[in-house]
């Protein structure tokens, strides 16, 4: 990315002044409501309601430290990141046993379980929210952490299946027959060969579930009614609702559970995105 | 260790050693596959097939699924003036995202490939709310949103006290506030798509087209945009799926309301079964939402993503 932007940097006439007001205009408007949120933390609701444009004056940390030390907050926290975690170590998992042989075995019937697999990329998680919350119902997985990770690691599987396969298909076919005469079985290819060289694709699966369930709400929203099993954004969406006449609360609140998101995006950034850009094309 | 025993156990059976191999290699294959085979068969089939049959009961969740119903359920669904709205409100979604999210995370990109002091911050900032969540983009909207919030205040500050609207009350403007919060949502997610795309255009083409005298239009219309055609097309698919599919936002901020002013299939869906215990009704509705990306899909791949296929397979083949 940094080459290519040198290259461009070659070519293109240095920004104009134009380029720079619409730019930073444009980043305003994205900004600002993350800004206000911000900011309306460090206010009460009484400057809120007096003057909702305004900035905090005095500032107030109270909001905060309520947040951080009561433990809601930090519950749901950890919620999201047990559901993320487990559902992301399952679909990964799962998901390159599979796409061994998947990928570079021949048997009868492989690209029968291929197509199988890649026909759920068509039913978004919507469509089965009812007949799942019944199901988890059945297997007495209501209000459980397990159920949500179940389900959302078992709606990951395709578009997992479809980023790993080529990517393991790739990788050639002399290795393995060099793991072969080393005396390594197919379970240690796997191990051994197989998945540390597929680390760049594995990345950006695990990057994809992660994402994916730690912002999912609907399922959650079905699933856990008990407040002590309720995930991040289930939480963000319920404490406003309960604390509808203290603002200043709501955006404390709101505030804080962007934190891990934005951190782990300035983290994984170039990941992320090349993640993203990859699934899409792969 | 597993080919070393295949081997001896060929040679101590010569009688059918292939036959042996075979089915060793079978169980082992058969191993790798089950885990994924019974979670994917187990939370997302059952499911899916489960809608399809509930689909032609009337049922509240309860009890046994006896009252069957035929396509009841589906012949309800088309005849209501509220699902009809709701569809209708998803096929607005899909134009306005296509003919306002195109141009604006376009011009963005093209801003953002340029060498701009700042960029990456830049960058950073627009990419920002895609990696928040639906649910925390909405309770920010809801707040900012309210009667006399901080836009109304603003608004009468710098003079526009007339633009002051109910944003989220409107019959006639819900839907579209709806639309700015989810633009500013997912425009983020184009712009990367775009810029990836951007870097894929060899900055010799802009060259070669400067020194043809090829004016910046030309060359964005005549070199750029062909280029981006593919990265473009993939992104016009998700939006498509993801506006019929749109739900969270919704929900949070208006369940759907008032009046199912600003309603979708997917909120109409969650309102029958969660708030009305109408499951059988609900599920007929998920499966008609199934069915219209089912054919969206189709349509679209055979119709447009096809040639770019093509493409991708000569370019992998030479």
């Amino acid at each position: 990315m940094a080459m290519a932007g040198s290259r461009s940097g070659r070519s293109a006439p240095f920004a104009s002044a134009p380029v720079y007001v619409v730019s930073i205009v444009l980043a305003a408007v994205v900004i600002v409501p993350i800004v206000y949120v911000v900011l309306g933390g460090f206010r009460t609701t009484s400057q809120i309601a007096v003057h909702p444009a305004g900035l905090p004056h005095p500032w107030v940390r109270g909001n905060y430290t309520k947040i951080v030390t009561a433990g809601t907050f930090w519950r749901e926290v950890g919620n999201s990141a047990i559901v993320a975690a487990v559902a992301t170590v399952l679909v990964v998992g799962v998901s390159s046993l599979a796409c061994y042989p998947l990928a570079r075995m021949r048997f009868r019937g492989r690209e029968a379980v291929y197509t199988f697999f890649t026909f759920g990329l068509l039913f978004p998680l919507a469509v089965a929210a009812l007949p799942l919350y019944l199901l988890l119902k059945q297997l007495e997985l209501l209000d459980t952490l397990w159920g949500v990770a179940l389900a959302e690691a078992a709606f990951g599987i395709p578009i997992t299946v479809i980023i790993l396969r080529p990517f393991m298909r790739a990788i050639p076919v002399e290795l393995e027959d060099a793991a072969a005469m080393d005396g390594c079985g197919r379970f240690g290819f796997f191990w051994r060969v197989l998945l540390p060289l597929s680390r760049p694709a594995l990345v950006t699966v695990l990057i994809l579930s992660v994402v994916f369930s730690w912002n999912n709400y609907i399922l959650p929203l079905l699933v856990l009614t008990d407040p002590s099993r309720w995930t991040l954004p289930l939480g963000v969406a319920q404490y406003q609702g309960e604390h509808s006449y203290d603002a200043a609360s709501i955006l404390a609140f709101t505030a804080l559970s962007m934190v891990p998101a934005l951190l782990f995006f300035i983290a994984a950034e170039r990941r992320i995105v090349g993640g993203l850009s990859g699934a899409v094309k792969g | 260790m597993t080919s070393y025993d295949g081997v001896t156990a060929a040679g101590r059976a010569r009688a059918r050693p292939a036959a042996l191999r075979l089915s060793r290699k079978g169980v082992e294959i058969g191993l790798f596959l089950a885990p994924a085979v019974a979670l994917y068969t187990l939370f997302l089939i059952v499911p899916v097939v489960e809608a399809v049959r509930y689909s032609f009961y009337a049922w509240n969740g309860l009890g046994k699924l006896t009252d069957f119903v035929g396509l009841g359920n589906y012949r309800e669904a088309f005849g209501s003036g509220d699902f009809r709205q709701a569809m209708e409100h998803n096929g607005i979604l899909v134009g306005l995202s296509l003919v306002l999210q195109l141009p604006l995370a376009l011009g963005v990109a093209l801003l953002l490939n340029r060498p701009l002091r700042g960029r990456s911050l830049l960058r950073l900032i627009f990419f920002a709310p895609y990696v928040l969540s639906e649910a925390i983009t909405a309770v920010i909207f809801l707040q900012i949103l309210q009667p006399d919030g901080v836009l109304d205040s603003f608004l009468r500050s710098i003079g526009l006290g007339g633009l002051v609207q109910l944003w989220l009350a409107d019959l006639g403007l819900v839907f579209y506030t709806l639309f700015v919060v989810i633009t500013w949502k997912y425009i983020g997610f184009a712009i990367i798509l775009f810029l990836a795309g951007l870097q894929g255009v060899p900055a010799e083409l802009h060259e070669a087209a400067a020194m043809d005298g090829a004016s910046s239009w030309a060359t964005l219309r005549y070199v750029t945009l062909p280029l981006l055609g593919p990265t473009i097309r993939i992104w016009a698919f998700l939006a498509i799926i993801g506006s019929i599919q749109l739900f969270d936002i919704v929900w949070i901020m208006t369940l759907g309301g008032p009046a199912g002013a600003s309603s979708t299939m997917a909120s109409y869906m969650i309102d029958q079964g969660t708030q009305r215990y109408r499951i059988g009704y609900a599920t007929a509705v998920a499966v008609i939402l199934f069915g219209i990306c089912f054919v969206v899909s189709i349509l679209y791949q055979f119709l447009v993503l096809r040639r770019d296929y093509r493409v991708g397979t000569s370019r992998m083949a030479g």
